[in-house]
């Protein structure tokens, strides 16, 4: 080491001496920029995070979550469940980062949502009060063939497990054509309420789970720009878009009418016999008796 | 169904971005990458509940390394639910009983010692002397036995031959009294012989499905897919869901009613009262094939005599009908209006008629379905029966699509528990001890001497434990169930009759339970493929397997500890001279050569092996130990009881040993190789001569089934200012009852690891409580804690709280109440008051 | 009279017994241990005194604490819509090294500082003499290079292989292979750089450097005359350009007061010097009036200081 004060009354002596300072100086800057290109590039890498690995709820999108994020480890202190790390040096998340892992230890959503309430950065989104709202990843039945639900087998522990109930994993109930006689319950996740808490992922009993939580951004499609889907936008405005036809008028045979928007040709049944025609003394349809109510006082 | 080429394309596409994402997706399904060569498969029934579902279990090196469902059961047509898919893994917990273990101070048996390995030897002659004692000191009725549905048959006719025929005791009751007997007493009560008429093949064919306090969804999971199934491909198919709190059938319900707890009794009434002001019952069926006849009600609570619910019971326990005639009946259901029962049940009143509108019209077929919520009631007896008259009014019963069909928990509850006669009141096939007749025609049959059989009928359940808590029951052998996690009001009456110092408790079971802990003595127990067994389902199909695996050190069947005990016990020991002197050449013998040498029992030899018809072999370590084909004889003996000319009650006839091993279970009665499918109608039924026109309730003497007026009446305990909420008890889909082989499977315990209290989240938050939150639910008998679930896929209504009974670490049983039907002796598991605090 | 390596700080014992020599490095690992055991008590004891780690903390769950540099650095990575509380914390932070000495941080609080100590105290065992030339201005590439990679990344880059953060945050929380890192940095100060990440790399430490060179409580030298010139305070100091200006500046009329913001507060030189030169005080005043030597002090009969100033140790 040098002191910057090493100068000389020579100008030969200053001549070298300024040179060395130069020489230092470029050196130091070499050195310091290569280690700063090392760190951005490993920077680089590590904005990848891992498919296995989920942000707390309420985390900032990934790459404002990692310049807002100072890795104080306050939320892992906070989670009551202990289920939040933080990413230590060589792992594949973002050193100091926290993070969770759905197979082993998953969001038990709390509905005070502690982990985020002592964020001091807003890496976690404080304003996120709802625990349904939160958006940790999404999950995925990534294999049909392993998950024993659409084999026929009665599990459903994915849907039975998710505390979003009813809404973010919905079972699709669809005959077996193999047994002929059962109904097959096949999960499906709808990402709009799928918090990716990981509850699913955990309780499934495969060896390895047949759903997984994966970030948002890999989980999902995204549909073309160019293209709405009729229905969802007739839905939404709650009318047609466009004004719907007159009345149609068809010709047709005695016997069969035709349903412009219902089931098209409808072969119309005979009609039933008068009440009492029978040998009961009820109608046919068993409606006209039991709409009469008890003792017809009701 | 097979995976269409565009869900495969698609799921691998799904795996494939998985993959270069960096999740791990193995490439092929780790199970698969077990060499299968060498495998033996062979067939047998599921171990858990009561729909019966057949399995393959493969066996390698004298393992079983695998199972599948079985392909070519009509059950289940290769399915499982999710304890069966772990049924492999549930005989290898880590922590199985291999010896024999019995407390012990200063190398002697002393109540308050610790467990200690002994032998076998040693086990049964401590325990040979306390029975005894207890014998010589108190009678028969000191010693009992425990037992349970989970039985093979052949262990609970060993069972009841042992206990009955041997120690003249009827102290024998299964946890099927916990389970279906308010199902078995109404069925007799209806139709005088016991078990539903109907088979699976309703699922089918019905066009309505009622389903009262059975949550088939979690419970009977492959009944439930092929109830799905119909409702989704039958158009104007329909589907009931009445309960306490909506469960995963609502999801599927197009009438899902949630009632007050109780009031199931006044809605079967209201709609009996429906279909008759509205003239829509079948007159024809009513005059032919129906009584009408009324229950004595104030009938009490199956509480101790002393308890003021009883004292206030004008008729406390009285089961007695009289004949009323139809107008009786009308006038009685009358007062069930549409208001009144609204306002009692709090359903709404379109809801209420819709489900009788089911019911009325006559071109529906309509199924009903229940289970716990029906059986374990005050009024169990009485309100299985009040289904039985809507669809005996209705004539809606007995042919495919039509019956009233009570499900059973327990994988043998039919077939063991009740065919077999291992409750307290009966005799194999029917018969009761009560009956001079059926005792003669057992004592005959058992080659006993005359007067051996008790005809007083034994402690049931509960009964029992007030009895060992009391110190007259002193000697009481649990079997094949975890009792002291089950019985209801544990602190007051099971535990301090098991520890009573006058007592000595013995348990059988593969693991260290809850029962096993309070016991004294405890016996390692063979399980389901260690063993050859049988089974017998809901719908009354018999099924058998083969023992397929040694069982773990000294592990031994409950049927070889039953006969093996036998042995430690002369005649004269138990038996007094009188009744010895009416067979003296028993004189000497011990219970084991009178009950099972008996030339009947030993009668097939065994030739060292058992080979199946691809040649395959089977150990049976039974008959290796006894020296002949033990199961075979056991189940030709009992086959005198439902099959011989002179049988007292026809209708359970079965088939021959060999034939069950050859067939995927066979429906009863079987005669001439042929099952029965729908009993009592014509074509369909053997005993029923004529064609599908023709009913005959062939129980009853008259032919006809009997409709039992009872009304509603109000439940032993509701919620109070103090204790404001209901609790009600069940199970959940992935375990097990209380669990001991469930929570053995890692995957299922991580699943479902620990029972909380689910909780309407209006009344979590009247107690400042989140879903999470740690509670303590306590009742005036117990408390436990646990966190609250409010989203859980129980979703109960304000003032209702549900908890599952599987954890050992959280006994529910602590808090539930020990009230009885007070007609079958069945505990009412679903309603009792309690508070929930945060703890 | 300088004194030789191995007898280094006997004087100092000699005069005030091992305690009194050791004060101010005892009180400091005190209060390092005591910081780390402040935030352990939590998970140990369910006591929240401090909860999170120096990058951000509250104080029983209220007050909040942040370091400011990383508040810089989040803006430099163009996240503006920080909380608060955050910038609560670093104003909180900030103010109290202002008042209390910027580089207290790394002597009082910073647990690389007890690595580099080791390292430095074992490298005197080994009486290793060569070391790498570094600038200590390397610190201020550092601490721009901190903020341009957040800049250039939009992420809190320098958070990756912060060594300071890892080692604080993995005692606490867990290290995984983040000791490779402390294990390096100990090596490179033992081996490659005397005192080379604390006084020349480490950007915290200039950063800490730059809120000192402001701060309120100095070490002062008011006891300068009383200086033998032995040179323990030299060998010592973890930044001894710092002692000059301040010790040698009587002639010249300059303060007695450690002016620089390099100067990490940590009081070795007042331990280690037995004759009280040194002492903690305020910037524009003393709080300790010096001891005057004793008479028969060498001090008084010994060559000036001046001979020695160019002895090689200072700059070794």
């Amino acid at each position: 080491m040098s002191t910057d004060k090493e100068t000389s009354g020579t100008s030969a002596n200053w001549l070298k001496s300024r040179r060395k300072f130069l020489a230092d100086m470029a050196r130091t800057a070499c050195g310091v920029g290569l280690f700063g290109l090392a760190v951005g590039l490993y920077a680089e890498k590590s904005r990848a995070l891992p498919p296995t690995a989920l942000r707390p709820p309420g985390a900032l999108p990934e790459n404002d979550f990692l310049a807002a994020c100072v890795r104080c480890g306050i939320c892992v202190r906070d989670c009551p469940y202990d289920i939040l790390k933080l990413a230590t040096l060589g792992e594949e998340v973002a050193t100091g980062t926290p993070y969770f892992t759905a197979r082993t230890g998953p969001c038990e959503m709390c509905e005070d949502i502690p982990c985020i309430v002592n964020c001091p950065t807003g890496a976690l989104d404080t304003g996120l009060k709802d625990i349904a709202k939160a958006r940790m990843g999404l999950a995925v039945v990534v294999d049909h063939e392993s998950c024993i639900a659409f084999q026929g087998l009665r599990c459903e522990i994915c849907f039975n497990t998710c505390p979003v109930r009813g809404k973010a994993i919905k079972l699709e109930y669809r005959a077996n054509k193999r047994s002929g006689k059962h109904a097959l319950f096949v999960p499906v996740v709808y990402s709009g309420d799928c918090t990716g808490c990981g509850l699913c992922e955990k309780a499934c009993i495969l060896e390895a789970a047949a759903i997984k939580v994966l970030p948002i951004a890999l989980a999902r499609g995204a549909l073309g720009h160019h293209y709405r889907l009729g229905w969802e936008q007739q839905g939404e405005a709650g009318r047609p878009l466009v004004t719907p036809d007159q009345e149609h008028r068809y010709n047709l045979p005695d016997g069969v009418h035709y349903e412009h928007s219902g089931r098209g040709l409808v072969v119309d049944e005979p009609a039933a016999p008068a009440p009492g025609a029978g040998d009961t003394p009820f109608s046919s349809n068993p409606l006209d008796t039991l709409n009469r109510g008890i003792g017809g006082a009701k | 169904m097979s995976l269409s080429r565009r869900d495969f394309i698609k799921a691998n596409a799904v795996a494939a971005a998985a993959a270069t994402a960096g999740v791990a997706v193995p490439a092929a399904p780790v199970l698969a990458a077990e060499d299968d060569t060498g495998i033996r498969w062979d067939k047998t029934a599921c171990r858990f509940c009561g729909t019966g579902c057949s399995v393959l279990v493969g066996v390698k090196d004298g393992r079983v390394v695998a199972t599948q469902g079985d392909p070519d059961a009509p059950v289940n047509r290769g399915l499982n639910c999710i304890k069966g898919y772990f049924l492999t893994k549930i005989m290898y917990g880590q922590d199985r009983l291999t010896k024999p273990l019995l407390r012990k101070k200063n190398g002697a048996f002393a109540k308050d010692g610790d467990f200690e390995e002994v032998s076998w030897d040693e086990a049964f002659t401590v325990m040979a002397d306390k029975w005894k004692a207890a014998l010589k000191a108190k009678g028969p009725t000191s010693v009992g036995m425990f037992g349970s549905g989970q039985w093979t048959l052949w262990e609970g006719y060993a069972a009841s031959k042992l206990i009955k025929g041997g120690f003249r005791s009827n102290n024998l009751d299964p946890n099927a009294r916990h389970c279906m007997a308010s199902a078995v007493g109404a069925f007799m009560r209806a139709f005088g012989i016991d078990e539903p008429m109907g088979c699976y093949d309703d699922l089918e064919h019905a066009d309505a499905f009622v389903l009262w306090g059975a949550n088939m969804a979690e419970m009977h999971p492959i009944l439930w897919s092929r109830l799905t199934n119909t409702r989704l491909t039958k158009p104007g198919c329909e589907v009931h869901v009445l309960s306490t709190f909506e469960n995963r059938c609502f999801e599927l319900a197009d009438n899902g009613i949630v009632f007050v707890p109780q009031t199931d009794l006044a809605i079967t009434n209201y709609i009996a009262n429906y279909i008759i002001q509205n003239e829509a019952y079948n007159k024809d069926f009513v005059e032919n094939h129906v009584n009408f006849n009324k229950t004595a009600t104030d009938i009490g609570y199956g509480l101790r005599p002393e308890h003021p619910l009883e004292q206030k019971a004008a008729n406390p326990g009285k089961g007695k009908f009289e004949k009323v005639g139809f107008e009786e009946f009308a006038r009685l259901v009358e007062p069930y209006t549409l208001d009144y029962t609204a306002e009692l049940s709090g359903v709404p009143k379109d809801q209420l008629e819709k489900l009788a509108r089911a019911y009325a019209d006559p071109k529906k077929k309509v199924s009903s379905y229940w289970t716990m919520g029906f059986n374990q009631h005050s009024r169990g007896v009485w309100v299985n029966g009040n289904v039985y008259n809507i669809h005996l009014l209705m004539g809606k019963i007995s042919e495919p699509g039509n019956g009233p069909f009570s499900l059973t928990g327990q994988p043998s509850a039919c077939g063991t528990a009740r065919e077999v006669g291992t409750f307290a009141h009966r005799l194999p096939a029917d018969l009761v001890v009560g009956k001079d007749a059926h005792r003669a025609f057992a004592e005959k049959t058992w080659k006993l001497p005359e007067g051996t059989i008790n005809p007083e009928v034994g402690f049931h359940a509960v009964l029992m434990h007030r009895k060992m808590k009391d110190g007259e029951l002193n000697c009481y052998w649990q079997q094949c169930n975890n009792n002291m996690q089950a019985a209801a009001n544990m602190n007051d009456e099971s535990y301090p009759g098991w520890r009573n110092p006058d007592n000595f408790v013995t348990v059988s079971d593969p693991y260290p339970t809850v029962s096993a802990m309070a016991a004294d003595l405890i016996l390692p127990t063979a399980m389901w493929a260690e063993k050859e067994g049988a089974y017998g389902n809901a719908e009354r199909r018999t099924q058998f397997w083969r023992q397929q695996v040694k069982a773990p050190g000294e592990s031994r069947s409950d049927a070889w500890q039953t006969m093996e005990f036998a042995k430690y016990f002369t005649v004269e020991e138990v038996w007094p001279e009188e009744l010895i002197a009416k067979m003296p050449e028993y004189r000497g013998k011990t219970l084991y050569d009178v009950l099972f040498a008996n030339g009947q029992v030993d009668k097939f030899p065994y030739e060292g092996k058992i080979v199946d018809d691809r040649g395959n072999e089977y150990a049976n370590d039974e008959s290796e130990y006894f020296g002949y084909y033990v199961q075979k004889g056991l189940f030709e003996e009992y086959r005198l009881f439902n099959s011989a000319a002179d049988i007292p009650k026809k209708g359970h006839e079965m088939a021959e040993f060999d034939a069950y091993h050859k067939n995927r279970g066979l429906r009863w009665p079987v005669i001439n190789g042929k099952e029965t499918l729908w009993r009592f109608r014509g074509g369909y039924d053997p005993h029923v001569e004529g064609d599908e026109t023709v009913v005959r309730f062939y129980g009853n003497a008259d032919g006809r089934a009997n409709v039992i007026f009872a009304p509603y009446e109000p439940p032993a305990e509701s919620p109070d200012d103090e204790f404001d909420l209901w609790l009600c008890t069940g199970r959940v889909l992935e375990h097990w009852h209380s669990g001991s082989m469930t929570r053995r499977v890692p995957e299922l315990y991580r699943a479902v690891p620990d029972a909380v209290v689910y909780m309407n989240p209006k009344d979590a938050r009247k107690r400042r409580l989140r879903d999470g939150s740690k509670v303590t639910v306590s009742t005036r008998r117990g408390e436990l804690v646990t966190r609250v679930e409010t989203r859980g896929r129980n979703r109960p209504p304000e003032g209702l709280v549900f908890v599952p009974w599987f954890d050992a670490s959280r006994l529910v049983n602590k808090l539930t109440l020990d009230a009885t039907d007070p007609l079958s002796k069945e505990t009412d598991y679903k309603k009792c008051a309690c508070k929930v605090e945060k703890a | 009279m300088v004194t030789p390596l191995k007898d280094l700080g006997k004087d100092a014992i000699a005069v005030k017994g091992w305690f009194g020599a050791h004060k101010w490095l005892l009180l400091r690992r005190a209060t390092q241990v005591g910081i780390l055991v402040l935030f352990l008590i939590g998970p140990w004891a369910g006591l929240w005194l401090l909860k999170g780690n120096l990058a951000a903390s509250t104080v029983l769950d209220t007050v909040p604490l942040t370091d400011p540099l990383l508040v810089l650095q989040m803006l430099a990575a163009g996240f503006v819509g920080l909380a608060s509380t955050a910038l609560l914390g670093a104003a909180i932070v900030a103010v109290f090294y202002v008042l209390v000495g910027g580089r207290a941080y790394c002597s009082w609080v910073c647990p690389v500082n007890i690595v580099t100590d080791g390292a430095h105290w074992l490298r005197r065992r080994l009486d290793i003499r060569q070391s790498a030339r570094l600038k200590p201005s390397a610190r201020w590439w550092m601490l721009g290079l901190t903020l341009v990679v957040s800049a250039a990344t939009g992420t809190l880059a320098f958070e990756l292989v912060n060594p300071v953060s890892m080692l604080h945050r993995g005692l606490i929380f867990g290290i995984g292979i983040g000791w490779a890192v402390i294990a390096a940095i100990f090596l490179f100060d033992l081996f490659v750089a005397r005192h080379g990440w604390c006084g020349h790399l480490c950007p915290m430490g200039a950063f800490y450097g730059l809120l000192g060179s402001a701060s309120l409580v100095r070490v002062r030298a008011d006891g300068r005359d009383n200086c033998d010139d032995c040179m323990e305070c030299y060998e010592v100091c973890p930044e001894p350009q710092v002692i000059p200006p301040a010790v040698k500046s009587a002639a010249a009329g300059g303060s007695p007061v450690i002016l620089s913001g390099a100067c990490t507060n940590c009081g070795r030189c007042i331990d280690i010097c037995p004759n009280d030169v040194y002492a903690f005080g305020l910037r524009g005043r003393a709080l300790v009036t010096p001891r005057p030597l004793p008479a028969d002090h060498p001090r008084n009969s010994a060559p000036g200081f001046a001979s020695n100033v160019q002895d090689d140790r200072k700059i070794a």
